[in-house]
């Protein structure tokens, strides 16, 4: 019986290959969040209905395909292997379980700055969160970062790069940002939008329409577009006049929902106006990054997440709604449920309440669900 | 409420405490009451789909300052 790590899973899914996932967490919890991947097969059986043994499942189970078995910590998987092992069947458990599958990250470089430098994407692949980080002579900027906040500052001491700046595009619902600890951490600028940040109990920089800040010698500059929709605060960066990180406003396959602070028909128009206005007036030739994705067919072949503003606005449905009523109406009924423990974590990412570790993973668990399709 | 048997599976992760409400609701008569005292909260879900699944009845739970307390009537 092997460990397959979340990593080794997730090269999988970037390379389109091949896994049978048995999936042992109950039925429920299957149904809302799983591992996915384009040539992936499924079968969820409770490991509770496993106990007496798994002769029952064994021809369910493909003999010609690798097996990995997936539960919430990793405890039942580890029993559930041993005892298709003990069947005769060669079967890895997923380590850490879809707890590490929640966590991990991986790094995909997006491309090369203008003046060198590079610009990367470090995907959270099991909750569809992206996080970037721009590198230049020795300097670095982040977006969006998540709470694993020693992948962000490994990486950049791998690169040689200090930490100047870290940015939220918005106040967070969906997960716990690593924004304010990593900035603590390295002594960099913490930016937040302050139309988001009326409540935070910490200090921070104001991130306002055209500010731009300077990363490295070389002079990469973020420019500063507000751009509310899905927060009030809500703001994008133009980088290097080559990308576009738009937050949460838009996605590759979808747009933001405007209901998670609980004020979706109030920021309908404003989505509107930053998605067909605002987002219009820029460069086609941008490539946008946004700050989630929804589905495993977003990713390109190498990993990233990314699309041209050009093309979105050819083929994404949200960017081709003609009828502002109709527009209106998708981006507030109807709406998918929302993320779990949405208001605790933006409690969390306010500075208000202070959980420990643990309960920051438990409020993470699940899928993003920031979008509207 | 009266439970024929206590167990404690506090401290125990997934999957002991289920396994080890399985063995120890083997040991008490149809109809009688076990209660399991734990403290891995992935139980919540996972008892109440188990005894759904074995026809046995989830009688209630509560969470007891962190130890999440069940009643299981045997089916």
């Amino acid at each position: 019986m092997k460990a397959m790590s979340a990593k080794e899973v997730t090269k999988k899914v970037i390379h389109n290959e091949e896994l049978f996932i048995l999936d042992v967490r109950n039925e429920t919890d299957f149904n809302d969040w799983k591992i996915e991947g384009k040539k992936f097969d499924y079968l969820n059986v409770p490991y509770f209905d496993l106990l007496d043994g798994v002769e029952p499942i064994l021809d369910k189970i493909p003999a010609d395909k690798e097996l990995l078995v997936v539960c919430a910590k990793e405890g039942s998987s580890v029993m559930v292997a041993e005892m298709l092992e003990e069947a005769g069947r060669d079967a890895s458990y997923l380590k850490g379980g879809m707890k590490s599958w929640s966590e991990h990250l991986e790094p995909v470089k997006v491309g090369d700055l203008k003046n060198g430098g590079e610009m990367y994407q470090f995907v959270r692949i099991g909750k569809g969160c992206l996080s970037y980080m721009v590198i230049s002579n020795g300097e670095a900027a982040i977006v969006d970062a998540t709470r694993m906040t020693d992948v962000f500052t490994d990486f950049a001491a791998e690169k040689n790069a200090e930490i100047k700046h870290v940015f939220d595009t918005h106040l967070h619902a969906d997960h716990i940002s690593g924004g304010r600890k990593i900035a603590e951490k390295t002594g960099a600028s913490y930016w937040l939008p302050p139309k988001d940040a009326e409540e935070v109990t910490f200090e921070y920089s104001r991130l306002e329409d055209g500010n731009e800040v300077m990363i490295g010698s070389t002079k990469i500059s973020i420019q500063a577009v507000y751009s509310p929709g899905h927060t009030i605060g809500s703001t994008s960066f133009v980088v290097d006049d080559q990308y576009l990180l738009s937050g949460d406003i838009l996605f590759i396959d979808s747009i933001g929902r405007p209901d998670l602070a609980g004020k979706a028909g109030d920021w309908a128009g404003d989505l509107r106006e930053t998605l067909y206005k605002r987002y219009k007036d820029l460069s086609g030739e941008l490539v946008v990054l946004p700050a989630h994705f929804m589905i495993i067919e977003e990713l390109n072949e190498d990993g990233s997440v990314s699309e041209k503003l050009g093309t979105l606005f050819a083929e994404n449905h949200g960017l081709n709604i003609e009828d502002e009523g109709e527009f209106r109406k998708l981006v507030s009924e109807n709406l998918p449920p929302q993320p779990n423990a949405y208001q605790e974590i933006r409690e969390t990412n306010m500075g208000k309440i202070s959980p420990d570790e643990e309960k920051q993973r438990e409020m993470e668990i699940g899928p993003n669900r920031c979008a509207v399709r | 409420m009266n439970a024929a048997k206590v167990l404690d599976a506090k401290g125990l992760a997934c999957p002991m405490p289920i396994v080890k409400t399985k063995k120890a609701i083997g040991e008490i008569e149809s109809g009688q009451v076990l209660e399991v005292h734990t403290t891995d909260k992935g139980a919540v879900k996972d008892l109440a789909a188990w005894t759904e699944s074995t026809g046995h009845e989830l009688l209630k739970h509560e969470d007891d300052n962190g130890v999440l307390k069940f009643w299981i009537k045997k089916g």
